[in-house]
């Protein structure tokens, strides 16, 4: 009998596990529909210079706060910039930051939670106490307080909304962790002589991906709204940068007189989280069917 | 349970000790001069230097934490830059209309969420179901700052029914509290029709309508009651929702609470104002957070006979746990 490779093995076994979910995901019709949205965002925003009709802070002072038409598809705003564009732009805004501040977030909240939950102790104290006090803090609010420490920008905004994640991140690591450190094969891999930092890289990390990756996409939403609001207060992203808060902050008091000028910006954030949302919803149901009701 | 209630209470100090020391830090390393921006850029380095000590800005870090630290301990968050008069005076003026706003919110959402997640649950897959479930998925994803310009432009632009801003006697918290409560509603929502969802299929459910009882009784006192655990933790989680969509809206409506009080301070570099409005939402949401701790135990009888057994096993417990030390 001829013995099958084990890197043979595993890497069908591997694949197998990707088209199921991927199967799963592809059932789930809200899901996919979230995902195509998703993907039109992502085309627009690379491709914004090509879209829009105009560029981003083109200003024309004959033709201020134009109703939708022909040439202003959504109109212009107060200086007579397109919105139409401004929106595509800001989707590269919005979305650049959504990701970025969730990847901080994601990223610190990870390795403080692997740390906490592999090495316990007084370090796991440490971390999870400090958690708890972020915790205390709405995540808004701390937000709002980071971003009037750091100042405005987009890198600050970022940043803001990035530390305000870490300790939902961190405290799903760290129970994940908590469960998957006591299985027989860390134990197997401690034995023969491993690094903890092995342990947790190629063990620990690979097994307690899914609620990471699940957590992650329901944030990205979050952190959408999140940077918008923080910009709409006029604490993040500054005009005439295109971002959909700041354009909403700058429209809000022609709201009386010009509502489209509010109402787009508005509409581009809410089909973007919700999209993110819904491609959220179907990626949790996909990696873990037990949890599907 | 009175020790579970001081427990709970000591474990609150070492968070709020920490609050403290994270809004200090965040404070100290904001760049710019107090001092220097109250007295313009004319003033003469002497009279900028004896505000600096008037408003205590001088000293080391740690100095400057345990003055402030100290100061919390007897009431005194320190003196608003702009108005000087003591932050505590300002935060007492406007904490009760953000408090306000943020348990309108909760009893709103919290009055129509449950009964529309029981309803959603009860009639699944109905139009009815489809209708708040897409509802409640709407209102996740809208920024509230947003719902808040959408309902001025209908009520007050379009009807003209309601005052756009400003606090003028209680209709002026009608579309705030609208507002804000979009996204907490649906959460609410969601949590109730899932979780009722979970019980409703539960054996002591039939049990309960084969023995005849009527189907409202059924659903109250068995489904609802049942389902209640999680759908608590998220209302606690729905008030810090509440704080923070105050501390935004409040700006669009001229609300003057917290939240406005806040965001007009950080561009003033209000330090004080703004570690003092921080503060005190800790505060109030760690408050909150404990009560929630509390209801459980009231709502569900197995958390406190959990509570009592591990209490019992703990003395028992004990002297097991030290008897390796005292071997070794």
């Amino acid at each position: 009998m001829r013995s099958v490779e084990p890197g043979i093995l595993e890497d069908s076994k591997k694949r197998s596990q990707f088209v199921d979910i991927w199967r799963r995901l592809c059932k789930n019709r809200l899901a996919v529909l979230g995902m195509i949205v998703l993907l039109i965002l992502v085309f627009a925003a690379i491709f914004a210079d090509v879209i829009a009709p105009y560029d981003y802070a083109q200003q024309d002072y004959t033709a201020l706060h134009q109703t939708p038409s022909l040439k202003h598809i959504f109109g212009t705003d107060n200086t007579g910039r397109d919105i139409f564009s401004r929106i595509i732009y800001g989707a590269r805004t919005s979305l650049v930051v959504g990701f970025v501040s969730l990847a901080v977030g994601c990223l610190t909240g990870c390795i403080l939670g692997a740390i906490a939950g592999y090495c316990g102790g007084g370090i796991e104290i440490a971390i999870m106490g400090f958690c708890d006090i972020l915790l205390a803090i709405p995540q808004t609010v701390l937000a709002i307080a980071i971003a009037s420490t750091l100042g405005t920008g987009t890198v600050n905004a970022m940043i803001a909304v990035g530390i305000s994640s870490i300790p939902n991140f961190c405290r799903i690591v760290r129970s994940s962790t908590m469960t998957v450190k006591d299985q027989e094969y860390v134990e197997a891999a401690r034995a023969i002589g491993s690094s903890s930092f092995h342990i947790v890289r190629k063990h620990i990390f690979p097994n307690i991906l899914a609620p990471i990756i699940v957590q992650a996409t329901l944030n990205i939403g979050k952190a959408i709204i999140m940077c918008a609001a923080l910009s709409f207060l006029g604490l993040g992203i500054q005009p005439p940068e295109a971002e959909w808060g700041n354009m909403l902050s700058s429209a809000r008091q022609f709201v009386r007189d010009y509502p489209h000028e509010v109402i787009f910006p508005g509409l581009a954030i809410m089909l973007t989280v919700l999209a993110c949302n819904l491609f959220g919803d179907g990626l949790r149901d996909a990696l873990d069917p037990k949890l599907k009701r | 349970m009175l020790r579970y209630v001081i427990r709970r209470l000591l474990t609150m100090i070492p968070i709020l000790l920490g609050v403290t020391i994270i809004i200090f830090t965040m404070m100290y390393f904001t760049p710019g001069d107090p001092a220097r921006m109250i007295l313009g850029d004319e003033a003469s380095e002497e009279t900028v230097q004896e505000l600096r000590e008037e408003l205590g800005l001088t000293g080391s870090f740690f100095e400057r934490y345990w003055d402030y630290l100290s100061g919390i301990l007897r009431g005194d968050l320190g003196t608003s830059y702009t108005t000087r008069l003591p932050v505590t005076e300002e935060i007492a003026a406007r904490f009760p209309v953000t408090f306000r706003i943020a348990c309108l919110v909760c009893l709103f959402s919290i009055c129509v969420g449950i009964p529309a997640g029981i309803i959603s649950a009860i009639r699944q897959y109905s139009i009815l179901d489809y209708v708040v479930t897409i509802g409640a998925m709407l209102g996740i994803c809208m920024p509230n700052f947003w719902l808040a310009l959408l309902l001025i432009l209908f009520f007050s632009v379009f009807l003209g029914i309601l005052p756009p801003s400003g606090l003028y006697g209680w209709t002026s918290y009608i579309m705030p509290v609208l507002s804000i409560s979009a996204a907490t509603l649906a959460t609410i929502t969601r949590m109730t029709r899932s979780s009722m969802l979970e019980v409703i299929r539960a054996d002591y459910i039939r049990t309960a309508r084969a023995k005849g009882q009527s189907e409202r009784l059924v659903i109250v006192r068995h489904a609802l009651k049942n389902a209640l655990i999680p759908i608590i933790t998220v209302i606690g989680f729905q008030f810090a929702n509440g704080l923070s969509g105050a501390v935004v809206n409040e700006q669009i409506f001229a609300i003057p609470g917290i939240g406005k009080m806040m965001v007009d301070a950080i561009r003033a570099r209000n330090y004080p104002l703004v570690q003092g409005g921080t503060l005190v939402i800790a505060l109030t949401y760690s408050i909150l957070n404990l009560i929630i701790d509390l209801i459980y135990a009231f709502v569900d009888p197995r958390i406190k006979t959990q509570y009592a057994r591990a209490k019992k096993t703990r003395k028992h417990a004990k002297p097991a746990e030290q008897l390796p030390q005292e071997v070794a």
